[in-house]
């Protein structure tokens, strides 16, 4: 029983379920869904960006930009061709997957701060181009996107919205869970160990790179969609860099190489800045505080270092 | 019919040779060990029969496939498979999945399956798991089948290597100074473990420093200086070359002897 309460693919996934599950008896406003409905979409796009970060060792500070992609491609093709949204949504995908693909295979063959400083790029060009280009975009005061529609029912009210990006985050979880136990997730993992190991044990590690990246952009697109119809109205001020710095944030402090540790780490740093209010002008300070002492003492993020306490003297004998 | 041949194998680095036109064929189910002082080029070497490095003139056969110019994993899917002198562990894992790591050409499945974990992939995993484990045992790590890979000791990671390249199930086995930093009773063990793997009718290329241990398991010896070949032969050989001795002790020595 116990080993199955710590397995991360039963146990911490029936604790996922369970949460998701029993928030709506605490959800009393719609303000409080609302910030969940944002800590799930967040998450989802930290699951994505963790794969990367976490578990393939790569970096990337522009997955903003794919958010944005997402977010714009499903506002334009259903605002300005009717498209309906769900198929809008497959067409905004399928182009960030590809979009990925090309970026990816070259500013991939970098490494460390060279990486982040191309993918930083990424993220900026997004955003520039969506705060000009107001013919499609709406410039920077944005555009209006109609809500979005499901089985020829359309999706309002805050507690549908919850239901529906719950049920996604809990699909992205098990995905990343069910690939990162995988041949193809170890080969991820590997590169991260190992770049020069991966490769002799049959690895192609250009390939993986930019698979990985790929996903981790779907993840960021499908959020970015949801996102834009959510919320109704989208503008490039959501696209900024510093939100791509907070998707980080939230991976590293929730604990990078842990997929709970993403959700985790969304959730924290979503609710946190609204939690601080109560600072009023302190609140920056607090927030700042809190993740100081945080990255301190836990320095390899909640989630991973929350286990080691639990695991005690198993982890320290060396056992997982 | 040689397993792996080089043809006038050459590397430069700034127009300093590392390895000058060497050529050699190695057969099959033999120990052929490289040996050289400091700085003779056997890394080099290494890293080119693996790809990690390609060649500034020369060829690589692996039986009749021209490895030249490919990639270390490619390499790899061709049978080649090695460790590395200053270890390179996926310290980011268990110890079992390093070796599970290995198996990675044979158990490489399609992204759709990955994310879906098919109950065929479950299967196969199962398998992957067992046969990890069996090549940890082979090895002699039965004890650290549960652990974690950054709690192991020195020579258990050396092992670990072994059996991670092991699980690749190669054709020819490159070992860099795998008795590098072990005491004398673990480069015992080495030794009855390149035994045990030769009986298996593995081929192993060794790179080694400790001459006890070459001349215990070698078949074949290849002496490298300046990136040259010096001597090629069997060990008994090889040891009495005064021009071996000499690039290892100096003229005067040769000499004397």
């Amino acid at each position: 029983m116990m080993s199955w309460l710590a397995s991360p693919r039963t146990g911490g996934f029936a604790a996922l379920l369970a949460v998701i599950a029993a928030l709506p008896l605490v959800l009393s406003n719609n303000y409080f869904y609302e910030v969940a409905i944002l800590v799930g979409l967040n998450a989802i796009v930290c699951v994505g960006l963790n794969l990367l970060i976490g578990y393939a060792g790569q970096i990337s500070l522009g997955h903003v930009g794919f958010f944005g992609l997402g977010a714009y491609g499903s506002a334009i093709l259903s605002a300005r061709y009717d498209w309906p949204p769900l198929a809008a949504l497959a067409v905004a995908t399928i182009a960030v997957a590809l979009l990925a693909y090309v970026i990816g295979r070259p500013i991939l063959r970098l490494r460390g701060h060279y990486l982040a400083m191309a993918t930083l790029g990424v993220g900026v060009i997004v955003s520039i181009v969506a705060a000009t280009e107001d013919r499609w975009t709406g410039g920077p005061d944005g555009m209006p996107v109609p809500p979005f529609k499901l089985f020829g029912g359309t999706l309002s009210g805050e507690g549908a919205w919850y239901c529906v990006v719950g049920f996604l985050l809990v699909v992205t979880v098990w995905l990343s869970l069910n690939l990162i136990e995988s041949p193809t997730g170890r080969a991820l993992r590997a590169l991260s160990g190992s770049e020069v190991a991966a490769e002799v044990s049959g690895i192609d590690s250009a390939r993986h790179k930019v698979l990985v990246f790929v996903i981790s952009a779907v993840f960021a697109s499908v959020a970015g969609s949801l996102f834009a119809h959510y919320s109704g109205f989208i503008t490039p001020s959501k696209l900024t860099f510093l939100h791509s710095i907070e998707l980080v944030t939230m991976v590293v402090f929730g604990g990078v190489a842990s997929t709970y540790g993403a959700v985790v780490g969304a959730a924290v740093l979503t609710t946190l800045p609204q939690l601080l209010t109560v600072f009023k002008d302190y609140e920056m300070v607090a927030l700042g505080a809190i993740m100081m002492g945080t990255m301190i003492f836990m320095p390899k993020g909640l989630v991973p270092s929350l286990q080691a306490w639990a695991g005690g003297s198993r982890v320290r004998k060396g056992i997982p | 019919m040689s397993l792996l041949r080089t043809e006038g194998l050459s590397k430069e680095f700034g127009g300093v040779s590392a390895v000058d036109g060497l050529s050699f064929a190695i057969s099959p189910g033999m120990v052929y060990s490289i040996i050289g002082p400091n700085g003779a080029g056997k890394t080099t070497l290494l890293n080119l029969l693996t790809g990690i490095y390609a060649p500034s003139g020369g060829r690589i056969f692996l039986g009749d496939t021209d490895l030249t110019g490919r990639a270390p994993h490619e390499f790899a899917a061709a049978g080649v498979a090695r460790t590395f002198q200053n270890l390179q562990v996926f310290f980011n894992m268990s110890a079992l999945e390093n070796v599970m790591v290995g198996r990675y050409g044979r158990e490489r499945c399609s992204l759709a399956t990955a994310l879906l974990r098919t109950p065929a992939l479950a299967r196969a995993e199962r398998a992957c798991r067992e046969k990890a484990a069996e090549l940890m045992r082979l090895v002699g790590l039965a004890e650290w089948l549960d652990a974690r890979a950054e709690a192991m000791p020195y020579g258990a990671l050396k092992r670990l290597e072994i059996a991670r390249a092991l699980a690749t199930e190669p054709r020819m086995l490159l070992l860099d100074e795998p008795a590098a930093g072990l005491n004398a009773a673990e480069m015992r063990e080495i030794g009855e473990l390149i035994g045990k793997l030769v009986s298996r009718s593995h081929t192993v290329v060794l790179v080694e420093h400790n001459m006890r241990l070459v001349m215990d398991v070698s078949d074949q010896v290849l002496v490298l200086d300046y990136g040259r070949k010096l001597a090629e032969g069997a060990a008994k050989e090889v040891r009495r070359d005064p021009r071996v001795i000499e690039a290892y002790l100096g003229s005067a020595a040769a000499t004397v002897h």
